[in-house]
């Protein structure tokens, strides 16, 4: 065992003590939402739920961009797909996410071509090989992914690239929180805010959490530690009425952000009203390519669609908003699991209710699940 | 055509025909470096001795895809006889007598197939097998990649030497003889063109390490290499097939912090990425000590720890769980939908 690792784990020990003694008993749980898939998954995978006491809960919020992005999106970029002579190029995480009636697995096995690719950048090197096809980007993520796409269209401008385009379906953090946080049913009393998102954004635009709805905040770090002292600065902020923004992730985030990469995507995008699964629409919460730059917008290409239909029974838009822990959905382990998703937030590694079944099911009762020993 | 020595600059379909410039290929590439008298008849079969006195006969095949052909620590070749081999081995097997196919595609470089072989050969003669028969086929460009191959592999267990999953009881340790998926990490890493530093596969023959188990006189009950799926994946099967189950312990298994920045830096879990040259071991708790002593004894073996123990199993129990340094225990699932294809 490394030394990192076991230090690490007297910190988290010694951390989770000093919460347990502010928390102290409380009638209703303080409720805490991480707001970013790296933190759900970090949370889950060091088990950190388990070791917090009774007077903590940990919700998660849409922090990851997968598991928001509406079904009418998949359906969007299918149908474009369909059509001969295309290519979509994916990140990963989307290829297994069902659409209406299909998903971009079974478009890709029913012959259309579908490319996974690790970053944007990859998708151009696609254009380049299949000049004649037109090659779309499904272009999905948060402030972090943004910036990486409008480089990408910067470099297919430069190089002349007629053939390569993008699907919209970028979104933007900060609006989203404002819309969680003034909705009556979400009962939170302090967000971990995103560590990779605020090193773009900066922190200063998370202010209105505590200026205006007298949240407390702290931007964190990934590391389970990290995680922990940020649980700690929440409950010491929450029990004693106060509501500041702490910037914990101080080697990497500043007040203002990456400036270079804000006027890089501003260039390129424009603020454009989003529908997010579970949220519905918010207004101002997501990205549009700027009128320049239509000739770059898959999603000005004439193509019907019918109208989306959400899977039934499935219940990620309350997991979501965190009304709910995904075990509680009906649909949890037993006809939705990682081989075979119904939602959105079993496929992702990042969102919730798959960390939650890879991670933190050991001692749930899951009926009827194959791989769970039932018997002696 | 010349009938200079060494290999073709390009690969031809002709290559492939079955008539001159597939011979000049199998005498100017093959026969050099993989020559011994059961190749050399260039017959349709090879005829083999007798397998040793009181022995059984193993046979495995395999076939190696890898992307790209060539990866620090290795080549395809290099691979195929490795991962042959080591099939053999894990099963028991003293490994004897491999076939070795090739699939070129057409306008492959020669001097490619020609590192490939070279490679191939100084593994077999490292895991002492002989390569007995061949075989070429080119397919027309743009229907392969470079370079496949598939192999078979013959190995003999001797009488009284016998393990298998069967054999695991609770209470055993599982024990892994080196870092682990130092292949799989090396082989995305080439892929997305990520410096790596100084990290190569882990690729290698570990035939040696198996008999030298048994020599030891251990009461070894299970091994496998953690191949496709790496540790994880091993793992759920033998839990699957044992009816036992497994834990692991974190800090524990040996983990390079290359392959762990490689796994963050393309959301990878360095448990399942895939090794080509280590052993996980299934023996009983009180012969750890012993085996990880001859274990690290051995140039492949350096790096052996215990990583895990066998338990009963009990009701609402998952097959593999990893506890980690806080304490905390998670299950450790097979992978859903597409692991990494092509690594091997």
């Amino acid at each position: 065992m490394s030394d990192a690792v076991l230090k690490d784990a007297r910190t988290i020990s010694s951390l989770v003590a000093k919460i347990g003694a502010v928390v102290g008993q409380r009638d209703r749980p303080l409720a805490f939402m991480e707001v970013c898939g790296t933190h759900t998954h970090a949370i889950a995978s060091a088990g950190l739920r388990r070791l917090l006491p009774k007077g903590i809960r940990l919700v998660s919020g849409p922090g990851c961009p997968v598991c928001v992005t509406p079904v009418g999106y998949l359906d969007h970029a299918v149908a474009l797909g369909s059509r001969p002579g295309t290519t979509l190029c994916t990140f990963g995480d989307l290829y297994r996410v069902p659409s209406s009636h299909g998903s971009l697995e079974l478009l890709a096995a029913s012959g259309g071509r579908v490319r996974i690719v690790y970053s944007a950048r990859d998708s151009l090197d696609v254009a380049r090989e299949r000049p004649s096809e037109d090659v779309i980007f499904l272009s999905i993520g948060f402030e972090t992914t943004t910036p990486t796409i409008a480089a990408v269209l910067e470099e297919a401008e430069r190089e002349g690239l007629a053939n390569f385009r993008i699907l919209v379906g970028n979104k933007t953090i900060p609006s989203a929180l404002r819309a969680i946080a003034r909705d009556p049913e979400t009962q939170l009393d302090g967000l971990l805010l995103p560590g990779h998102v605020s090193v773009i954004t900066g922190w200063h635009v998370y202010r209105f959490l505590a200026d205006e709805l007298q949240l407390p905040a702290v931007v964190s770090g990934f590391a389970p530690a990290e995680i922990t002292r940020a649980i700690l600065e929440l409950v010491q902020q929450a029990t004693t009425g106060r509501a500041e923004v702490v910037n914990q992730y101080a080697r990497v985030v500043t007040a203002e952000g990456n400036r270079v990469a804000q006027d890089l995507v501003d260039r390129y995008f424009e603020p454009a009203d989003a529908t997010w699964r579970g949220l519905g629409s918010i207004t101002g919460s997501g990205l549009a390519l700027r009128e320049q730059w239509a000739r770059r917008d898959a999603g000005r290409v004439d193509i019907e669609f019918p109208e989306p239909e959400e899977p039934a029974g499935c219940r990620c838009g309350d997991v979501l908003k965190g009304l709910i822990d995904p075990p509680q959905c009906p649909l949890f382990g037993t006809r939705c699991t990682p081989d075979a998703p119904v939602g959105a937030c079993m496929v992702s590694s990042e969102g919730s209710c798959a960390a939650w079944y890879r991670h933190e099911r050991l001692g749930l009762e899951l009926p009827g699940r194959a791989d769970t020993q039932q018997g002696g | 055509m010349s009938r200079d020595e060494g290999p073709p600059p390009k690969i031809l379909l002709a290559h492939g025909s079955g008539g001159r410039l597939t011979y000049e290929l199998v005498r100017d590439v093959f026969l050099p470096e993989l020559s011994n008298p059961a190749l050399e008849t260039l017959s349709d079969a090879a005829l083999l001795p007798e397998l040793p006195p009181g022995t059984r006969p193993v046979l495995t095949t395999d076939a190696f895809v890898v992307d790209p052909s060539v990866f620090p620590g290795g080549d395809v070749g290099h691979l195929s006889i490795c991962g042959t081999v080591n099939d053999l081995a894990v099963a028991g097997a003293k490994p004897l007598y491999l076939t070795w196919a090739l699939i070129l595609e057409e306008g492959v470089d020669g001097e490619l197939i020609a590192a490939c072989t070279r490679s191939a050969a100084r593994t077999a003669r490292e895991a002492g097998v002989t390569v007995v028969a061949g075989d070429t086929k080119v397919v027309p460009h743009g229907k392969g990649d470079h370079l496949f191959i598939t192999t078979a592999g013959l190995g003999a267990i001797p009488e009284n030497r016998r393990v298998g999953d069967d054999r695991i009881a609770a209470g055993d340790a599982v024990l892994v003889t080196g870092p682990i998926g130092d292949h799989g990490a090396t082989i995305m890493a080439a892929r997305h063109r990520l410096d790596a530093g100084d990290l190569q596969s882990d690729c290698a023959p570990v035939n040696g390490l198996t008999e030298a188990l048994f020599a030891a006189g251990l009461d070894i009950h299970a091994m496998h290499d953690p191949t496709r799926g790496g540790v994880v994946t091993t793992c759920n099967e033998v839990a699957r097939r044992s009816g036992l189950r497994i834990l692991l312990v974190e800090e524990s298994i040996p983990v390079r912090e290359e392959v762990q920045t490689i796994c963050e830096l393309l959301g990878l879990e360095a448990l399942a990425l895939p090794c080509e040259g280590r052993v996980l071991v299934w023996l009983p708790e009180e012969q750890v000590e012993p085996a990880l002593a001859v274990l690290r004894n051995l140039q492949y073996g350096t790096g052996a720890q215990q990583i895990g123990s066998v338990e009963a199993a009990a009701k609402g129990s998952v097959p593999v769980r990893l506890r980690n340094a806080l304490g905390t225990e998670r299950p450790l699932d097979l992978l859903s939908g597409m692991d990494l294809p092509r690594i091997c």
